[in-house]
């Protein structure tokens, strides 16, 4: 009978198995041997270098332009979105939640319907310098010196991008704590109330230290996606990845190396190190979490 | 370690492996020696032209070999289908490795995957007796298709870059183009007056304002200038020409003379407003007719004007920058070689290249390929300008050549116009990506 089913389970398995290492874990290995080559993606053949292509990437300075600008976002993004969701989830739920909170909650969750290329082409229209929604405001309302070429010049490009990145992943995170709120105890809420708590002290005390959970695996999330940026970039800025190397991420450095230049060795190098950031991100959130959690008791 | 196992996963094809020996017998009727009953794949890219065109070629090469079988490819990502045949070593026997995503023409070359053309272009023409197919091409046909000395590419469509204009907006205006730089500022300061900006561009590719100042430097220096860039010999980009033609273009913008929020613009955006008359001048290539037809109003008549020169030019004003595009190749590997170079023989014939330009408006590669047609406003000042250019029709390779290098020029051209670096901080920066290449190991170099 045991036996029946271990043999079963097996049959049921291996083949789901042997397909994912053949097409996932394999090229991934390979991908660790091919960023120690010269390989050009359209040769049979390829040589090996062994760390040449890594100590390359140290002297690229368009690929550090793109280092640097990752990391902007990797502080930027995570901490702005977390900060705007948690505010707008802790205003639409928790001790007194704001009137029609659901048709909010539906509301901010939009952009995630939206695939990633038309927000790109959405918030470029918005941000295009003479006929754009952005700046057409401003000038309705008499701000007209504030109006710029939102992704032409270099200090604000990359701001640009990363208020798009921003909008289109509030939703989510919002959703997501007011989840994580909703299954806070209403007792707690009713004893800060009872203590005298206004707001601001009910968020810290109570809701902050019993959603942070649900913030470390934002933070996850958020930091691999502001190590990416790439669908956006390519769709929006000028270049694109400009002006000038100011909205360039490792994403589009990797494809422009790849597809433009036949640099594949090259290529599947700046991918190597990409994913060892992204790792190192995610083991030193998840770490840090660790050593906080909040006993209820 | 694995590495060795692995290492087969990408180097699947057997590089010691000679392709089939395709050759048939060889006559004035076959002179490339086609068996007649060896089938034939073509893949084309399928954009702006269709691939009509070529299937009307197949069909010709099928009257002729009425065995072979033919299986044709229309595509749009013809890098993506493409590379891993390559790799694998079992390519089609035509490739129009042509629009976004199409593998790089130089790595292809250095890993060896195409085959010389000397042989067709030494060819008899298909329906042009007494001419070899070489003799039948536009000026720098040839040239642009050749890598290390031998002819690999051979493009069917030429492109020639240019100011473009309004004739009717400049009729009903008085104004006239410029020949000279001092006119073109000159008349900037009268169109600005008008209330009209003097130039608009696709800032958000900055090659497309590239264009007219490369070929500006290209006419103060002539081909000396353009052979010293494309060699990438030390201080190429800090000749006199190339200076002088980004101070033009500092000072074209410096004077304001650029629509404002250009620089943010795509070449949609830019296109369009120019088509609005929000603009008199935009710099393109000569598909900008083509482009545009869908937005240009009624008795608009776009032309295409010739980059303005100064005194003591080494080039004519009427000298024009013109590359020939949609690239045919012939794979190493194919199985029938002679078969995809009789072919393009067949493609490249007087009648096919007609054909084309009147379905597409578009000048083809093919010489005298427009004579009799009825062209529209904007084709027509094209090949007006292609003719009166004569033998002063030029190219820069380093485009085709050294893709990181065009990158470094375009977003250094961009910064200039855009006034946040000098001309000689333009100079200087290109330079350096220029000498940096020079000593890069990896990257083949090519001489002209």
């Amino acid at each position: 009978m045991k036996h029946g089913r271990w043999r079963f389970l097996l049959a049921a398995l291996v083949p789901a198995l042997v397909l994912h290492v053949v097409f996932v874990l394999s090229p991934y290995a390979q991908a660790f041997y091919l960023s120690m080559t010269d390989w050009t993606g359209v040769a049979g053949e390829a040589h090996f270098v062994g760390t040449d292509n890594f100590a390359r990437l140290g002297g690229d300075t368009l690929f550090l332009d793109a280092v640097r600008n990752n990391a902007v976002m990797l502080l930027v993004v995570p901490a702005a979105t977390i900060a705007i969701a948690l505010f707008l989830a802790s205003m639409l739920n928790g001790r007194r939640p704001v009137r029609g909170s659901s048709a909010y909650q539906i509301v901010y969750f939009f952009p995630q319907m939206l695939s990633l290329v038309i927000i790109g082409v959405l918030w470029a229209f918005v941000y295009s310098p003479n006929t754009g929604l952005l700046n057409s405001g401003l000038r309705a309302v008499g701000l007209s010196g504030l109006a710029q070429s939102w992704l032409g010049e270099p200090s604000w490009a990359l701001i640009a991008v990363m208020a798009v990145v921003v909008w289109s992943s509030v939703g989510f995170y919002v959703v997501l704590f007011s989840a994580a709120i909703d299954a806070i105890p209403r007792e707690l809420f009713e004893a800060a109330t009872l203590d005298g708590a206004g707001r601001w002290a009910t968020f810290r005390g109570v809701t902050l230290p019993l959603v942070r959970e649900s913030v470390q695996v934002a933070f996850v999330y958020l930091g691999i996606l502001a190590l990416d940026g790439f669908v956006l970039v390519q769709v929006m800025t000028v270049g694109p990845g400009g002006p000038d190397g100011a909205t360039e991420v490792v994403g589009l450095s990797l494809y422009r190396t790849a597809f433009t230049y036949g640099k594949f060795g090259y290529a599947t190098a700046m991918g190597v190190a990409l994913f060892f950031a992204s790792l190192t991100l995610a083991v030193f959130a998840l770490r840090w979490g660790r050593r906080n959690q909040v006993e209820m008791a | 370690m694995t590495a060795p196992l692995l290492a087969a996963c990408v180097t699947t094809s057997d590089d010691g492996g000679k392709p089939a020996d395709t050759g048939g017998a060889k006559s004035a009727e076959n002179p490339l020696g086609v068996k007649p009953e060896a089938s034939l794949e073509v893949v084309v890219f399928k954009g702006g032209y269709g691939d009509e065109y070529a299937i009307k070629a197949e069909n010709k090469y099928k009257e002729k070999y009425p065995q072979a079988t033919i299986d044709h490819k229309g595509l749009q990502k013809v890098g993506e289908a493409m590379q891993p045949r390559f790799v694998a070593g079992n390519p089609p026997d035509v490739v129009d490795n042509t629009g976004a995503g199409r593998l790089d023409i130089a790595t292809l070359v250095n890993a060896k995957q195409v085959t010389d053309l000397a042989e067709l272009l030494d060819a008899p023409a298909f329906d042009q007796p007494g001419k070899k197919v070489r003799d039948t091409l536009l000026p720098g046909v040839v040239e642009d298709g050749t890598f290390g000395g031998s002819p690999v590419v051979l493009n069917f469509t030429y492109t020639a870059w240019g100011v473009w204009y309004s004739k009717s907006l400049f009729a009903e205006r008085g104004w006239t183009y410029p020949t000279t730089w001092d006119d073109m500022l000159a008349l900037s300061e009268t169109i600005k007056k008008a209330g009209i900006a003097p130039w608009t561009y696709q800032g958000k590719y900055p090659e497309y304002i590239n264009d007219p100042l490369l070929t500006m430097a290209a006419k103060a220096g002539g081909l000396d200038l353009v052979k010293a860039v494309d060699n990438l010999q030390p201080d190429a980009w800090k000749q006199p020409g190339l200076v002088q033609a980004a101070e033009a273009f500092a000072e074209l913008a410096g004077k304001g003379y650029l629509m404002s929020g250009s620089e943010a613009l795509s070449h949609t955006e830019a296109q369009a407003a120019w088509c609005q008359k929000k603009a008199a001048f935009i710099p393109c290539g000569s598909w900008l007719e083509a482009e545009q037809k869908d937005v240009t109003p009624a008795g608009f008549d776009m032309l295409m004007g010739t980059v303005p020169g100064g005194a003591g030019d080494k080039l004519p004003v009427t000298a024009v920058q013109a590359a020939s595009s949609e690239s045919y190749l012939v794979p190493a590997k194919a199985k029938n070689v002679a078969g995809g170079q009789e072919y393009l023989r067949i493609l490249f014939s007087l009648a096919s290249a007609k054909e084309f330009a009147q379905a597409n408006n578009t000048l083809p590669a093919v010489a005298g390929a427009t004579e009799g047609l009825t062209l529209t406003s904007g084709l027509g000042s094209v090949r007006d300008t292609v003719v009166a250019a004569g033998p002063n029709a030029f190219n820069y390779r380093f485009r085709t050549w050294y893709a990181p290098l065009a990158k470094a020029v375009d977003d250094a051209t961009g910064e200039l116009v855009n006034r946040r670096i000098s001309p000689a901080d333009w100079s200087t920066r290109i330079q350096k990506a220029s000498d940096a290449l020079a000593k890069d190991t990896t990257v083949v170099k090519y001489t002209r």
